[in-house]
């Protein structure tokens, strides 16, 4: 989906207009993909897939840029839903995509409070503290009724749904347009960050933090700083995973399975790389789908339905270990390596 | 650079040309089995819930199995089924209801039932736009009652207010009375989370109205252990204990009252506390323990001698064990099942007799009537309550029977015990009308009917 390529401009005319006319043929895909597809697959399919795309990009610019390990990519994404459903109810004046911009400001504060421990302790043991979030918030967001608006089944559900400046993405064509703008431009934010002096920093970090302080990388602010772009990346995921996917979400929504689950997704994907979320975020939400319906089709109504759904699930399991003895470095690494036969034409060593 | 600016310019515009969208009922898919009736099946059968579900989707199973090959269909038309793993999670829940929604190979849906309160709260917007009623049973919101705000919502049979309300009439019921009720003291003990709170309020209210002393026990999640809680009940020496915990802590919940003393002949355990799987855990401590349910255990109503002469002793039930053959469990797959049958056959009434779409199901459930004549005859007098919903009451029931653990199985000790819903409704109208302020719904007129 996307590589860090060379620019542009060192590269021949005719490449460049191969490049410029691959460019607007997926644009163009991607803008009447909702025209193409048929509803079940943009609810069901396509938006929560551009949503964990999202969210694993957060979490690989702190983990796969910044090397610091952690476990609490939930706790984020809740932190930025929370925000954005109290500051929709309580700040009505405040249009969404606003709401979602300080509900990512948000997200990243808390972050950044969390990434603290980060200057002291490394590893599996920053995986303990920011384990910590994921606990804390789950409690906090049930402790106190007034996160939840004393509702009684403890659930946030925008009241307006999804509309701003006179626009309604309620529609499925709405959601999708919505979520797609939104990653779209995270992503270029992401590009333009890791590319400057921020991502070099992160980066001679993660490869050796003793090194990096050495030649004069500011370690503990570039550290902090990756808390909190990531959260903030998170937090707005969070926002979208509830509202624009889920439609109401509660504390369970964001539970410590969501935050293996981004992981996982990066691992998968390729660690500090931006285009192994999306392939991660691919693998683990189409890979179970596409599975299921294949056993559908194979087996429904000849094997127990129970058995059936435990196969698949090892399957899914083998299937990850397979893959990440093959290729450990993950899925974007496999295909790089197969588009330049080897010879790599990256800027920067992932 | 210009690859990644142009994609976030273009989608950025695109995001703009945002489409509006309205409510509308989604068409079924056309296909070969137009002439079917599809019900879908969000079943979980892996997670942490699986141990639980396979026995209801076994009944609802064996009694679709029942319909189609004894019966001939619903009035002649015949039904197809299929599952879906949802795991107990909204989005899995979401990915069934979407999947399921347009029908299945041209058989309409009529009714769509989560299985599961995570998927019941994220469906109920989307479930309202495309005019497809979920059906709750048992659990989920309580305000949805209110059928003029909620008009996709049917917490069929029993809510959880109904449920505190009944656990009340049915103490008065063995103390002798409501005058009997003043000055006693009834402590519940409740998972903290948004299920375990819901009977706060009705408790509070009928405290006040009877004059019994209302004790609050919160146990935090998961509840593995429970010895603070269960010291506190014994300081407070309640008269009964009303258990309102879910999964692993009812198990620990008994046991750790047998460790204190109680006795478990004083304990009340609520819907979701009431199966065998909550009680054989508890070992010998269970003896005597009591638990209120819409669907009680047992394997002598009509239904079960129908079910074991053409589906069990065939060979074609879907149950693996046979001994869960009339566990609560089991009975509520068949209880879930014959309400959504029994709507089919309501809209059939008005519709004629052809498959039903989600509307025509929506407008059935609301004038959803099954009284002794209409059990009798589908086999389930004893097990299913008298229901009639209006399209102001999408409960329609409100009782509950009581059961006592043996120690080998459930026997019924009480007949039906209603709610005081005359009571509890001011509440619930408060409830859903704060709803309606905060979403900006209008209640719809559903003028005198």
């Amino acid at each position: 989906m996307s590589e860090i390529n060379l620019p542009a401009a060192a590269e021949p005319i005719d490449q460049v207009g191969l490049k410029v006319l691959t460019i607007v043929a997926t644009l163009a895909l991607l803008v009447t993909a909702p025209f193409l597809a048929s509803e079940y697959w943009i609810n069901a399919i396509i938006v929560p897939f551009l949503i964990l795309s999202l969210a694993g990009l957060g979490l690989n610019l702190l983990t796969g840029y910044g090397g610091q390990l952690s476990l609490g990519a939930g706790a984020f994404m809740m932190v930025g839903a929370y925000a954005t459903f109290s500051l929709q109810l309580r700040v009505p004046e405040l249009p969404l995509p606003l709401a979602l911009i300080v509900a990512g400001f948000i997200a990243g504060a808390v972050g950044l409070a969390f990434g603290i421990p980060s200057t002291r302790i490394k590893g599996f043991y920053l995986i303990v503290s920011t384990l910590a979030a994921q606990f804390f918030f789950e409690w906090l967001f049930l402790k106190f009724p007034w996160f939840y608006n004393g509702n009684s089944s403890a659930t946030i559900a925008l009241s307006r749904g999804l509309s701003f400046f006179g626009l309604d993405a309620n529609s499925p064509h709405g959601r999708y347009y919505l979520t797609l703008g939104i990653v779209a431009l995270l992503t270029l934010l992401s590009f333009n960050l890791i590319r400057g002096q921020t991502g070099r920093n992160w980066m001679a970090i993660r490869d050796m933090d003793t090194a990096a302080a050495v030649i004069g990388v500011p370690v503990f602010r570039a550290k902090l700083q990756a808390f909190a772009v990531s959260s903030f990346i998170l937090g707005i995921a969070g926002a979208l995973w509830a509202f624009a996917y889920l439609g109401s979400a509660s504390v369970q929504s964001f539970g410590l399975t969501r935050s293996y689950q981004i992981l996982f997704i990066i691992i998968i994907g390729g660690l500090g790389t931006i285009r192994g979320a999306y392939l991660g975020a691919g693998f683990v939400s189409l890979l179970p789908l596409a599975l299921d319906w294949l056993f559908q089709h194979l087996f429904s109504g000849h094997v127990d339905a129970g058995l059936l759904q435990n196969i698949q699930k090892a399957i899914f399991g083998l299937l990850i270990i397979w893959f990440l003895i093959k290729e450990p470095e993950g899925l974007a690494r496999l295909l790089s390596l197969r588009r330049t036969q080897g010879a790599r034409r990256r800027l920067f060593p992932s | 650079m210009i690859k990644t600016f142009l994609r976030g310019a273009i989608a950025t515009a695109a995001s703009m040309l945002v489409l509006a969208g309205s409510a509308q009922a989604v068409d079924t898919t056309p296909g070969p089995e137009s002439e079917k009736q599809f019900f879908p099946i969000a079943s979980y059968r892996v997670g942490p819930y699986a141990a639980s579900g396979a026995s209801i989707w076994a009944g609802i199973i064996d009694y679709y199995r029942y319909i189609n090959e004894v019966e001939g269909g619903i009035n002649g038309v015949p039904i197809v089924w299929q599952e879906c793993e949802t795991e107990w999670t909204a989005e899995k829940g979401i990915e069934c209801y979407e999947r399921f929604k347009r029908g299945l190979n041209g058989a309409p849906i009529a009714a769509y039932f989560p299985n599961g309160a995570p998927a019941a709260y994220a469906l109920s917007d989307r479930a309202a736009d495309d005019k497809i009623p979920l059906v709750t049973m048992a659990y989920g919101r309580t305000e949805a009652t209110d059928g003029r705000v909620f008009p996709y919502i049917f917490p069929v049979m029993v809510t959880f207010y109904s449920e505190a309300s009944a656990i009340v009439n049915y103490i008065a019921e063995r103390e002798g009375g409501f005058d009997k009720l003043k000055g006693k003291k009834i402590a519940t003990v409740y998972h903290d989370s948004a299920y375990g709170r819901e009977t706060l309020d009705p408790l509070a209210l009928f405290a006040e109205k009877y004059g019994f002393e209302n004790i609050q026990i919160p146990v935090p999640d998961p509840g593995s252990e429970q010895s603070s809680q269960w010291r506190q009940v014994r300081e407070q020496k309640p008269d009964w204990v009303f258990l309102r915990t879910w999964g692993v802590s009812t198990p620990v919940a008994i046991k750790s009252a047998q460790r204190f003393g109680f006795p478990a002949d004083r304990i009340i355990g609520d819907v979701w506390a009431s199966s065998e799987e909550d009680v054989i855990p508890a070992g010998d401590a269970a003896k005597g323990y009591l638990a209120l349910t819409p669907y009680p255990a047992g394997a002598d109503f009509e239904i079960h001698k129908r079910l074991k002469q053409h589906i069990i002793d065939t060979g074609k039930s879907d149950l693996r064990d046979p001994k869960a053959f009339g566990s609560v469990y089991y009975n509520s797959g068949l209880v879930n099942a014959v309400i959504s049958v029994e709507v089919v056959r309501q809209a059939q009434a008005k519709f004629g007799n052809r498959p039903i779409t989600g509307e025509e199901g929506q407008w059935a459930l609301e004038q959803l009537k099954l009284d002794d004549a209409a059990l009798e005859k589908a086999g389930f007098l004893g097990l299913v309550q008298n229901l009639q919903l209006t399209p102001a009451d999408h409960e329609g029931g409100g009782a509950v029977r009581v059961q006592q653990w043996t120690g080998e199985n459930w026997h019924l000790v009480s007949d039906w015990v209603q709610a005081d819903r005359e009571a509890l409704r001011p509440l619930i109208d408060a409830k859903s009308a704060a709803y309606a302020k905060e979403h900006g719904i209008t209640p719809r007129d559903i003028g005198t009917n």
